[in-house]
């Protein structure tokens, strides 16, 4: 490999690398400055800093056309380059979330955005991997930062209990991802996607069966049913801002991440593949719907409307055109915007006594804090899809790509798991609406109330962009085409 | 003479990889267990990786391996360390203690 050819390959992963050096940099910065609050405060700016400079290096700096580097490891195309430009951004909102809360909580170190960095790298590797080998490295340097960041809270029972099982589940969801890895390597003869796409066209039953284990290792990052066991414990025990980044990038990484391996080496399988899909999809939205009509802790609620949105996208990518591509990914952004500004409300819940998270604690919401009430409201509602705010659009896109498949039953069964999980969206804003008041809450610093507000008012302001929103995500899906 | 092939390592592989799941689900005593588990579904899939890798006559499944080595290596880290922030916090690590949360 000569210097201009290395150059030219370390130039399709530039935003990879500003993440790594900053966060390698930021880590040796963080032991040298005096002070624990002023090193997490510094070390939070600068890697907010970092990410928007990722993602503008992504979306302006990107060489045109892309291509692949590292003898086809890596890939840059219009599809990995929409997916990294989301993916930071939602880690940098994720950041901006965190703020106050850590250093309220007493755990404000300045590890947590060197880990958010070093997930966020994961994740922007995961979604530009054109190999089994590129996948499995990104994946772990996510779930591993993962992992410590569920366990953040060290001191708490809760937090420890958290980080454990997720690290059980997770190691074991890898375990099952790479033994399918395995399989697909011995019975494609190469890890690279192209080769395995020539495979996939006339598919052995070695190569079945490593397709199985992949997607259900992968299921569990997206936390799909039935692998979404430990979504709500997670989201429950670890720090709000913690399951904030959680339900935001890496579900919208691992779910680009999912596409891809389904669309490229194992495109040819579809008839395979859709049938697990389907099966996913239809247990998630089961579960989802059903299993958050009990909750009493928001942040399980949240856990269990995760688990039913991840069902609603892989309802549109059991169609497996190029159309219910470009609808996941318009679908999941519109997610992403949505649930990074519900947790922001819930990050708005502190009482003089300390953070509550109890569904109860919204009672009377509407008459304390009106404007937050209203943001939360039109979040809810956006996220479970009701007409005509702007999440509607996404899931219709999703529901109408599965029909022009001809998976007309799916989407009517989507359909009616979405009209229940409205029940416990409106159960909320019942509290929220119709309750007396207990007690108020206190004002939200400006950071956090900012991005409740924003994405509050994108529940409608971004219809006006929705057509703008469906052209890059048209032209991002355009590279599965044909 | 038995002539050990392909086919023999595939088994020995998921064997191991079956114990390993089942060591996940079914032990209920200790969380280190659950640790050597995990460890053993990697080793398993070691095994299969260079045992397609001989047979193929690729490279690619080796290096494979070793990076799965490496991973190995940095996930027990982060699992012993948070195995030691849990037990700081509850005094035991009875995988039955692993319940303040429905799941």
């Amino acid at each position: 490999m000569t210097a201009t050819e290395l150059l030219a390959d370390l130039r399709l992963i530039v935003p990879e690398l500003v993440l790594a050096i900053g966060a390698l940099g930021l880590l040796v910065a963080g032991v040298f400055i005096r002070g624990e609050q002023a090193a997490s405060r510094l070390v939070s700016m600068v890697s907010m800093a970092l990410l928007v400079l990722a993602a503008g290096v992504a979306v302006f700096l990107a060489p045109e056309g892309g291509g692949t580097a590292f003898n086809g490891a890596i890939i840059l195309d219009s599809f990995a380059l929409y997916a990294k430009a989301v993916v930071f951004l939602a880690a940098a909102v994720a950041l901006v979330l965190a703020g106050n809360f850590l250093e309220a909580e007493r755990i404000g170190r300045f590890e947590y955005p060197v880990l958010i960095l070093l997930a966020t790298l994961g994740m922007s590797v995961m979604v530009s991997a054109n190999d089994l080998i590129t996948l499995y490295l990104g994946l772990e340097l996510q779930s591993l930062s993962l992992y410590v960041l569920a366990a953040f809270n060290r001191d708490s029972l809760r937090a420890s209990e958290a980080g454990l099982k997720y690290f059980v589940l997770g190691a074991l969801s890898s375990g099952l991802l790479l033994y399918g890895a395995s399989l697909v390597y011995g019975f494609a003869g190469s890890t690279g996607f192209d080769a395995i796409a020539l495979a996939a066209a006339d598919p052995s039953v070695g190569l079945i069966f490593g397709l199985v284990f992949v997607v259900s290792g992968l299921a569990f990052k997206i936390s799909a049913a039935p692998f979404h066991m430990w979504t709500p414990d997670v989201y429950e025990g670890a720090p709000t801002p913690v399951a904030a980044f959680f339900a935001t990038a890496p579900k919208f990484a691992a779910m680009m991440l999912l596409i891809r391996v389904l669309m490229e080496p194992f495109g040819a399988m579809a008839d395979q593949w859709q049938q697990i899909t389907i099966i996913l999809a239809i247990l998630s939205m089961a579960i989802g719907a059903l299993g958050a009509l009990l909750q009493t802790n928001i942040k399980r609620l949240m856990a269990y409307s995760s688990i039913g949105n991840m069902g609603y996208a892989l309802v549109g990518l059991s169609a497996g055109t190029e159309a219910a591509v470009w609808a996941v990914m318009l679908y999941m952004t519109l997610y992403v915007i949505g649930v990074a500004g519900a947790f922001g409300v819930i990050l708005s819940m502190r009482r003089a006594e300390g953070m509550v998270e109890r569904i109860e604690d919204l009672a009377g919401l509407s008459k304390t804090r009106p404007g937050l009430a209203l943001a939360f409201t039109g979040l809810l509602l956006s996220i479970g899809g009701m007409p005509f705010l702007v999440g509607f659009f996404g899931k219709f896109l999703v529901f109408f790509a599965a029909v022009q498949a001809g998976l007309i039953w799916l989407a009517v069964l989507g359909g009616l798991f979405s009209t229940i999980s409205i029940a416990y969206y409106l159960m909320v804003l019942k509290r929220v609406w119709f309750d007396e008041p207990v007690a108020e809450f206190l004002p939200a610093p400006a950071s956090i109330a900012v991005i409740t507000r924003v994405a509050g008012i994108g529940t409608v302001g971004l219809l006006l962009l929705v057509p703008f929103m469906l052209g890059q995500v048209m032209q991002a899906s355009a590279v599965f085409g044909g | 003479m038995l002539e050990i092939g392909l086919g023999h390592y595939l088994t020995l592989a998921a064997i191991l990889f079956t114990i390993g799941v089942f060591g996940i689900f079914v032990n209920r005593k200790n969380v280190i267990i659950l640790l050597m588990s995990i460890e053993l579904l990697l080793l398993a899939v070691n095994i299969n990786l260079v045992a397609f890798s001989a047979h193929l006559g690729d490279l690619a499944g080796q290096v494979f391996a070793m990076f799965i080595l490496t991973v190995a290596a940095a996930e027990a880290a982060v699992g012993l360390a948070i195995l030691v922030v849990f037990f700081r916090n509850r005094g035991d690590i009875a995988v039955e203690g692993v319940n303040l949360m429905k799941g």
